[in-house]
């Protein structure tokens, strides 16, 4: 299973619909939506946190809400 | 304020420039920074909207939504639901950044649907072209029903424009809701929701219930209505949710016909710069360096403007002595209030450029960066990422560090920051490292180059981090609370710092460190003197059982002046107070003087200084001036004749002031964000009972 966590550096996937009720409000208020792009910007030193941007928003969270959020890797 | 001033209230995304704007409207300087959180408090100003109109303006803390997931965004919520006529808002003006309007217009939604008259400010438009975006604001003002107006808050571009606006809003007084989000995913259940009072609007009614949250217009047996809507968690999770994606929904359609980005002529520094200060290896270096950095130029540039303050206060306290009528009022003045002023006023420039510093950082957006870094470490200690703001601004002082915790949803992680603050060391500490530091530390080099004062100064920084760190994985360890870790930090924009805002922020917070401790020491000054140039009979008797003493028919007259003063003094109120006190530091290496400033440094630690140069002055008669620092250097202790600031109780003295709780305006503040007296007096206590047992293992060791 594919989640915002399983990114590399660099990487685009777009939040599945199925995801939605493991987003936290907070993060779907900053526009970790559903069909939303995420790239995974850079990785903390320690492995975590996490550091995306998605929907315009760059936003830096922790890698156990990231492993909660399933996406869907793009194919090409 | 006047009965018909439109009240407006400031409300947006953090970082989107609302103070800003608000200093811009007012002529104030509140705090500005370029992360997310600087503002953690409401505050008022007014602004002459028209010839004839004023407004009360409200800043406030950024928040992303209604529904509140720490203290600051929380005084959004209570603001917005407040009813009273003379608090609640008539015009709210929700600021935006242009750059991510999308995100922004989610709050706008949500606001709007409480029914209460809104202006849109769009803010940063001078970003627009760098980053490749135009907008059409007729369609803009069209389709979202209300005043938009383009602004540029560093710029002073489009203000008269957003005062316009807020009076065109106020007349036409239109409040319409913009999605009504909530009666498309359920209407049968929002329909009864809205039918327990009709006087709120429906959004209202629902943040009652989602947020618990409920103005006095409601009656009890609402309430219980409201509270029942509260029992089906999941369903009212699942309509959070559901409302969210709608507002989303409705947002995008807006944009589609009237907010263009053209991605090919976007600039991106952003990512470049995030490669080098967030890498994995050299993101900690980096900020290590900075650290480094700060500190060493905190040496170089400030020792020329301190020897020039020195020398003048050397000059005023001589000219003061040649015009002043003898007495001892002028020996107050001469030898007591101007060093001890002099001695805070000599370290400007330390403090002014570490001020510079902090304020540098926080405007280039670095310090995002540091919590993003720094989250993971400081989980471990039972604080969040957040957790470092107060820390390194807690070098400052403790008190805004101590405010900036209010971003920190976890309730234990932020109790936990609170308590720890105060080990950093604060501006008030390095007057009395200073001091100390010159007596019992010498003037050399180690390594070559690195000045053996300097570094120890270094490392009585470094002992206050690591004690915040170590105290803080105690408490953790120990407090028995509950509460969910949560983390999520927007990482804004590097920007310039703009001069004005960092020019603002020094001078204000030198202000406050000068003045706040010039005033304290003044008083102070005032009251020590009285207390030591009075007593009781013994006080009076002594001049005359000094000399009658058959034991000092041998002293010299100026020994015998010398003595008379010293009996005098220990026989005044304050030496018989001091020398109360005195069994119990004297295993800490202190006379009963020293005791006296330690005591009045619970006022504030700064005025140790000034303390010591009171009762010394009081106490030697002498013609001659002396700095403060040659009188501490000739205190003998008579039990063993060698110098009172020796090196083992000049030691004892720094463990002392690095640990103990000494400071009253931060115990204050920590009841007043703690509501409750329980965790000020534990780190009274337990702060200063530390303070006391290093001390006294340091002392016994070295001596
Ligand atoms: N380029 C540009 N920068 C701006 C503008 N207005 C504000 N800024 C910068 O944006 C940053 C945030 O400004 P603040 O006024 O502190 O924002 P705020 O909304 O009060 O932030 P919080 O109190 O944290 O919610 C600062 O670095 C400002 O200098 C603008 O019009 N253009
Ligand atoms: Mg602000």
């Amino acid at each position: 299973m594919n989640t915002i966590a399983s990114l590399r550096i660099g990487e685009i996937g777009y939040i599945s619909e199925g995801a939605l009720e493991f987003i936290p409000l907070k993060l779907l208020e900053m526009g970790c939506l559903p069909g939303a792009e995420v790239e995974l910007i850079q990785i903390a030193p320690l492995k975590d946190p996490l550091y995306i941007c998605v929907n315009g928003s760059h936003l830096a969270i922790r890698k156990e809400a990231a492993s909660q959020i399933q996406i869907l890797k793009s194919e090409f | 304020m006047a009965k018909n001033d439109i009240k407006v209230a400031l409300i947006g995304n953090p970082n989107t420039g609302k103070t800003s704007l608000f200093n811009q409207l007012t002529g104030l300087t509140q705090k500005v920074g370029n992360y997310p959180g600087v503002t953690v408090d409401k505050k008022k100003g007014t602004c002459k909207l028209s010839t004839t109109q004023n407004a009360v303006i409200t800043d406030l803390p950024g928040t992303y939504s209604i529904n509140p997931t720490s203290i600051d965004e929380s005084i959004v919520l209570k603001t917005l639901l407040k009813k009273d006529i003379k608090e609640s808002p008539d015009v709210i003006l929700v600021v935006a950044d242009v750059e991510n309007l999308k995100r922004n217009l989610l709050l706008f939604s949500q606001i709007k649907d409480l029914e209460i008259p809104t202006v849109l400010a769009i803010n940063m438009v001078d970003q627009m072209s760098r980053k490749g975006i135009s907008i059409d604001l007729t369609a803009l003002k069209e389709e979202l029903n209300t005043e938009v107006v383009l602004i540029s808050a560093r710029k002073n571009q489009g203000i008269k424009n957003v005062k316009d606006a807020i009076i065109k809003c106020h007349v036409a007084a239109k409040a319409s809701p913009m999605c009504d989000a909530n009666y498309k995913i359920d209407p049968e259940y929002f329909d009864k929701l809205k039918a327990i009072n009709p006087n709120f609007s429906l959004y209202e009614l629902w943040l009652m219930v989602t947020q618990k949250n409920f103005p006095a217009e409601i009656s009890k047996k609402e309430k219980e209505q409201l509270l029942s809507f509260n029992k089906d968690v999941s369903r009212l999770k699942k309509y959070q949710h559901k409302e969210t994606i709608y507002r989303y929904q409705e947002i995008n359609k807006v944009l589609k016909k009237t907010y263009i980005v053209d991605k090919s002529k976007a600039t991106d520094l952003r990512s470049k710069l995030d490669k080098v200060f967030t890498h994995r290896i050299f993101g900690y270096f980096i900020f290590l360096a900075v650290l480094l950095l700060i500190f060493q130029s905190i040496f170089d540039w400030s020792s020329l403007p301190m020897d020039l303050i020195d020398t003048t206060f050397a000059e005023l306290s001589d000219f003061a002595r040649n015009n002043l009528p003898m007495g001892i009022l002028s020996d107050l003045i001469v030898e007591g209030i101007i060093p001890g002023i002099g001695g805070v006023i000599i370290f400007i420039p330390q403090i002014a450029i570490l001020f510079l510093f902090i304020a540098v950082l926080e405007e280039t957006g670095y310090m995002s960066r540091v919590v993003f870094l720094m989250d993971k470490i400081m989980r471990r200690f039972g604080m969040n990422g957040k957790s470092i703001i107060p820390l390194i601004s807690g070098t400052a002082c403790a008190i805004p560090a101590i405010m900036a915790t209010r971003t920190i949803s976890s309730w234990k992680e932020r109790l936990i920051t609170i308590l720890v603050v105060p080990f950093t060391t604060c501006s008030a500490r390095l007057p009395v490292y200073a001091i100390l530091i010159s007596l019992i530390i010498p003037n050399t080099k180690i390594f070559g180059f690195y000045n053996l004062q300097a570094f120890t100064l270094l490392m009585l920084y470094a002992l206050g981090f690591v004690t915040a760190i170590l105290a803080a994985y105690i408490l953790q360890k120990t407090l028995k609370i509950k509460s969910n870790s949560f983390f999520v930090v927007e990482m804004p924009n590097y920007k310039l710092p703009s001069i004005k805002n960092v020019a603002f922020d020094v001078l204000e917070k030198t202000k406050a460190f000068v003045f706040g401790a010039g005033k304290i020491i003044l008083a102070l000054s005032v009251v020590l003197w009285f207390l030591a140039s009075n007593g009781p009979k013994s006080y009076k008797n002594a001049a005359e059982n000094v000399t009658n003493n058959i034991e000092n028919s041998q002293l010299s007259a100026t020994e015998l002046q010398q003595k008379i003063g010293s009996v005098k003094l220990e026989n005044s109120y304050i030496g018989i107070m001091g020398k109360s006190i005195e069994p119990a530091i004297k295993p800490l290496g202190y006379d009963w003087k020293v005791g006296i400033a330690l005591i009045t440094s619970f006022a504030a630690r700064e005025v140790f200084v000034g303390t010591l140069a009171t009762i010394y002055s009081v106490e030697a008669d002498d013609e001659n001036t002396t700095t403060i620092k040659e009188k501490m250097r000739s205190e003998i202790n008579p039990e063993t004749g060698k110098q009172r600031f020796n090196f083992p109780a000049g030691m004892s003295l720094l463990v002392f002031y690095a640990f103990a709780m000494q400071c009253m305006a931060t115990l204050a503040i920590v009841k007043r964000e703690t509501k409750t007296w329980k965790w000020p007096l534990i780190q009274l206590f337990g702060m200063t009972g530390l303070a006391y047992i290093c001390s006294l293992i340091v002392y016994q060791i070295l001596s």
